[in-house]
């Protein structure tokens, strides 16, 4: 069955998009990630606008986010006071971020733009991720190894020291800050929620303990892409609701058959499946980078 | 078939110097609707004439030409820069019809000389103005363009796509594809002689977004604040129902 996406301006497969938003879902309900750094990509593949692709991925987040978020509510594992830190950095972040990305849009160089950032930061954080998981496993073969974990870095004496009660923290509120910008930038220009760096700066960076991390992150994730939301469609007019709400319909079933496919898998090797598919989506986008396109030439629309 | 009839008798009734054409279409105007999937479009008519078809005046063509809206883009051509392919070198096409159709009677240097393709700009190449002084080679960015186009089905030539029957009556039909901009088609029907225009006929087929997609689209460009909150409302209330649900299910 074939759909008019209004804002998009093109024809496209309600079930394709549906399965995508359902793939995506049953990997985020597996792994516990938001998925919009595969959201976006696989709408690429699909033949959307990458405008439309980011703009429309972070309205889709915000849904996913929500329901995640109220589960973390109710088990009170949001350090709220880190989340509203976080957030202003974030919202700072995210209108930085739309104005590198309206600027090079109007260079015709947002294609390149999106896709290198999805290459240099899905392969970092798939790298680190799949070294840390192996580590894990090879470790927990070996009896009597123990985690040791620092707990002060240099960043924490920076000015402006906050207590910090959910996290059991007293840090300076300038590294939480510039976490929190750094995603927002992510989040306009890679149309992700931007928690795949936010929860392994949140342990490694700022020291917080693991359980409040997830659910804190979500309450950032929430605000920050629903205000890059509005940017978008209020400055480019690129945000598809239609599009937005089937993805939102296939993500949320596919989450509930991926929590429970998650919850019968050991968490090492989800980590390892995570780090491998990861890395699999930046490959793929690597080499659309370096491989020679079969069309050299890309039209363009030029805004009226 | 009805209206066919009714335009032979038009044809045959009306007072006219010469040839001229007289055209009918299968539909006045497109709707994009929520399931749009593409439309097929029928141009057909009659040459009428006051006296019976001159014999020796040269073989008789029709063309018709339908173009969508015209649009200004950028045609970018890619360069490896360091190691990665770039969009580099650009051209600035002033306007180019984001649909192009024309059909033939004939083989088109048959049906159309070249000093009439130029004046009245039928064949694609015509139709696209391009400012690319300043890159070397820019015609193959025109021709990048037309390419693409083609293999999108947005542009299409159909050599003897019309069907000319005893020089008097003709019928093509086009196929406008799903990624259809809105805006008012221009269809241009020409009839020739020895590739020279003897008569011309426009019509205009308004292609529209309809019903949900209209208001849509209309809210986006027009409300764009109110817009970005519905679809934050839709995903909130989505996100609430999908935790509900789960919760539900697990009861």
């Amino acid at each position: 069955m074939q759909l008019y996406l209004p804002i998009a301006e093109i024809s496209v497969n309600v079930f394709l998009i549906l399965g995508l938003g359902g793939l995506v879902g049953v990997l985020s309900g597996m792994f516990g990630v938001g998925g919009g750094f595969l959201i976006t990509p696989l709408l690429f593949f699909v033949g959307i606008p990458p405008a439309v692709a980011v703009a429309t991925s972070t309205n889709q987040i915000v849904a996913s986010s929500f329901s995640a978020l109220l589960a973390h509510l109710k088990r009170k594992t949001v350090d709220l006071r880190m989340g509203s830190v976080l957030l202003a950095g974030g919202l700072v972040g995210s209108s930085i971020g739309l104005v590198i990305f309206n600027y090079l849009r109007a260079l015709g160089q947002v294609d390149l733009l999106v896709s290198l950032f999805y290459v240099v930061f899905l392969g970092i954080i798939g790298g680190l991720m799949l070294v840390e998981s192996v580590n894990a496993i090879l470790k927990s073969r070996r009896p009597g190894a123990k985690r040791t974990r620092k707990h002060h870095y240099w960043v924490h004496n920076l000015p402006l020291k906050v207590k910090f009660r959910g996290s059991g923290l007293y840090i300076s509120v300038i590294p939480p800050l510039l976490v929190g910008m750094l995603v927002g930038i992510l989040s306009a220009i890679m149309g992700v929620g931007g928690g795949f760096i936010m929860v392994p700066a949140m342990i490694y960076l700022l020291g917080m303990p693991t359980k409040v991390v997830i659910g804190t992150s979500l309450f950032q994730i929430i605000f920050v892409t629903a205000y890059t939301t509005m940017l978008h469609a209020t400055t480019n007019y690129t945000v598809d609701i239609v599009l937005a709400l089937l993805l939102i319909v296939g993500g949320v079933i596919g989450a509930q058959i991926g929590t429970r496919i998650g919850l019968k898998l050991r968490a090492e090797s989800l980590r390892i499946m995570l780090a491998l598919l990861v890395l699999l989506v930046c490959l793929k986008l690597g080499l659309d980078l370096v491989l020679q396109p079969s069309e050299l030439y890309v039209i363009q629309a030029t805004a009226p | 078939m009805m209206r066919l009839i009714v335009l032979l008798l038009l044809t045959l009734a009306g007072p006219l110097r010469g040839e001229s054409i007289v055209l009918g279409l299968s539909q006045d105007s497109v709707s994009i609707t929520a399931t749009f999937e593409g439309s097929d479009i029928l141009i057909f008519g009659a040459v009428s004439r006051d006296a019976p078809a001159p014999q020796d005046t040269g073989k008789l063509g029709v063309i018709v030409a339908v173009a969508g809206p015209d649009q200004p883009l950028s045609v970018f051509r890619k360069d490896r820069q360091l190691g990665i392919w770039v969009n580099a070198d650009q051209v600035d096409v002033r306007r180019a019809p984001s649909f192009y159709a024309v059909a033939t009677s004939g083989p088109l240097d048959e049906v159309l000389t070249q000093t009439e393709d130029l004046r009245n700009a039928i064949t694609i190449p015509r139709t696209i103005r391009a400012d690319g002084a300043t890159v070397e080679n820019s015609a193959a960015y025109t021709e990048a363009l037309i390419r693409i186009r083609t293999k999108q089905a947005l542009y299409q030539v159909q050599e003897g796509g019309v069907d000319l029957e005893e020089d008097t009556l003709f019928r093509t039909a086009f196929r406008l594809p799903a990624n259809l901009l809105e805006g008012d088609y221009l269809a241009r029907i020409y009839l020739t002689r020895d590739g020279r225009v003897i008569d011309e006929h426009s019509t205009v087929i308004p292609v529209e977004k309809v019903g949900i997609e209209r208001w849509l689209y209309n809210l986006a460009h027009v409300q764009p604040i109110l817009y970005g909150l519905l679809s934050l409302v839709i995903a909130v209330a989505a996100g609430w129902a999908a935790s509900a649900g789960a919760t539900l299910l697990r009861r």
